[in-house]
């Protein structure tokens, strides 16, 4: 569906994306996981012809953005990091305007917007205004608008970011439906559990670069151990790296606490409480794609 | 209450085909369909306001002390003025804020760039709305001023593709900057010092022959003297071909530079 060689953006001095390669294959959900500022939204907008490369080879729906951006836009649905829904006009008529840029018939717009609305759950509130709707509303309403066109592809980007867990989940649960119609699924987030859930492959990025890429499954055990032992301490009386070396395969110091990478999370604490540390809390866990992030660039994805 | 846009007959008229640039209208007028009741009172009241006190008002007593004013009485000279003028400032106003709005605030242009349209079509489309409210707004116009028995000539009909020229160089023009502004500061410093001054001093309300023999250069350059003169002289019927051509190229010339600006700056602002 989406073909990207050594595709580049630059805006000025600042370069976005640096020269990154992926594949994204149809019926796939596929994820661009970073932390803001990873260049993952100026991805998005080049697959979504809104924004021109700078360089690189990139292919959408077998078409090139370049020349045939409206063409592949029609087979398109965006939802963009910021909602665009017009305010004042009603859930209905937002549906119905949208359609009409793809030129549908009132009719078609019409039939397709009644079983859009149950799928976001906004049937009931067809005929309010947009204004007054929750952030979760007004999320399903733009994935409702963005699949209007009945799209082979659709792109979100940072579809969860200010809503409450709730409002995640019910949009999880739509986008689970979207994906098992056989939707192709992009998705940016900088959420590491929206990636895990959602997502069958993804790429993390860093930087403008792809630092790795595979399925959730297959980056854990590439880039991290099957558990974490997380141990917090008072402010500035946690352990040194000396004094934890050899219980776990890798050791994070961060700010407000340490994460001991091993096998065994039981063990390594065993270990701890035998060389006379006591942590204030402690907390054994699977590894996650944010160890696997914290693994490859030193940092957390969300600071 | 979904508004109707089969009211407007362009989906008989069109097919089920539409040119982009017509989706774009479209969008406008449907959101034009919730407000058109307020909206439409104003444009209605606001010439017979104008009119009932510069022309009926101030004119009998300028009728009373001064006599004619370039040969008519004072109302039937004003008129013509005033009708350019609020073609400026309608172009003007749904040229500043509604912009930004599209750009920064609701974000339309946005939500109409997914989809594909092209920003060639989301600025065709922006003027073809401003056209059909200047359209709206001098035809209005035109038709009180007939109420008012000011309109002395049959070429006055010609007055209402003089205002929609004017409106759209000024609408071209300030797209161009409501663009490329960050926040809506600039529209007031366009305001006050580009068009109240240009409503009060391009001889909307006196002949050109007041204005102290420096400032004749001044109000030469200025759009709105070029609209006012032609919709004045197509109004009164006293048609200089000559001055009038060098308006309607003035004119033109100035809808073509804002169109171009305006097509560069769209591009700039909303393809990154």
């Amino acid at each position: 569906m989406v073909s990207a060689r050594r595709l580049f953006k630059h805006f000025e001095e600042l370069v976005a994306v640096d020269h990154v390669d992926f594949d994204i294959v149809r019926g796939e959900s596929f994820g661009f996981l970073g932390p803001n500022g990873a260049g993952k939204t100026s991805t998005m907008r080049m697959i979504a012809c809104m924004s021109p490369k700078s360089g690189g080879e990139l292919t959408v729906l077998g078409m090139d953005p370049e020349t045939r951006g409206p063409d592949i836009r029609a087979r398109i649905g965006l939802v963009p990091q910021e909602d665009s829904l017009d305010l004042q006009l009603t859930v209905l008529d937002n549906l119905m305007i949208y359609g009409r840029y793809f030129d549908l018939p009132k009719k078609v717009i019409g039939e397709r917007a009644a079983s859009l609305l149950e799928f976001a759950q906004l049937t009931e509130r067809a005929h309010d205004t947009v204004e007054p709707l929750s952030g979760g509303m007004k999320r399903r309403l733009t994935i409702a608008r963005a699949l209007i066109s009945e799209p082979d592809l659709l792109i979100l980007d940072e579809p969860t970011t200010g809503l409450d867990p709730q409002a995640r989940h019910l949009l999880w649960d739509r986008l689970y439906r979207l994906k098992s119609r056989g939707v192709t699924l992009i998705i940016t987030t900088h959420y590491m559990d929206e990636a895990e859930q959602l997502c069958d492959r993804l790429v993390v990025m860093d930087k403008g670069k792809i630092a790795a890429s595979g399925s959730p499954a297959s980056l854990i055990e590439r880039y991290s151990t099957r558990e974490v032992l997380e141990l917090r301490f008072p402010p500035d009386a946690g352990p040194s790296r000396n004094a934890l070396a050899g219980i776990a395969e890798r050791v994070e110091l961060l700010p407000d606490r340490v994460l001991l990478y091993t096998e065994s999370g039981d063990r390594a604490l065993a270990e701890v409480g035998a060389r006379g540390i006591t942590p204030l809390t402690w907390l054994v866990r699977r590894s996650t794609l944010e160890d696997v992030f914290l693994s490859l660039t030193g940092r957390t994805l969300i600071d | 209450m979904t508004a109707e846009l089969e009211t407007w007959g362009m989906e008989e008229a069109l097919g089920a085909r539409m040119p982009p640039t017509l989706r774009v209208l479209r969008y406008h007028l449907y959101t034009y369909m919730r407000t058109w009741r307020s909206s439409l009172t104003t444009s209605f009241l606001a010439p017979v306001l104008y009119l009932a006190a510069m022309g009926v008002g101030l004119g009998s007593l300028i009728n009373r002390h001064v006599g004619t004013v370039g040969g008519v009485k004072y109302l039937d000279f004003v008129a013509p003025g005033l009708l350019a003028s609020s073609a400026m400032q309608v172009a003007a106003s749904d040229s500043m804020y509604p912009v930004m709005a599209a750009i920064k605030w609701i974000r339309t242009y946005y939500a109409m760039l997914a989809t594909p349209l092209r920003v060639l079509d989301v600025l065709l489309g922006h003027f073809a709305w401003v056209t059909a409210r200047l359209v709206l707004t001098a035809v209005t116009y035109l038709g009180v001023m007939a109420a008012f028995g000011t309109v002395r000539s049959p070429l006055a009909v010609l007055a209402v593709p003089a205002a929609i020229l004017t409106g759209l160089g000024f609408s071209s023009v300030i797209s161009a900057f409501a663009a490329s502004q960050e926040n809506d500061q600039g529209f007031a410093t366009i305001s006050r010092m580009g068009l109240i001054p240009l409503f009060l001093l391009s001889t909307t309300f006196f002949p050109l022959a007041q204005l102290p023999g420096w400032m004749h250069p001044v109000a030469y350059a200025t759009p709105l003297y070029h609209g006012v003169d032609l919709c004045r002289m197509l109004v009164l019927g006293n048609v200089d071909w000559v001055s009038a051509g060098w308006d309607l190229a003035y004119l033109v010339a100035l809808c073509a530079l804002g169109a171009w600006l305006a097509r560069r700056l769209f591009e700039r602002r909303l393809v990154i």
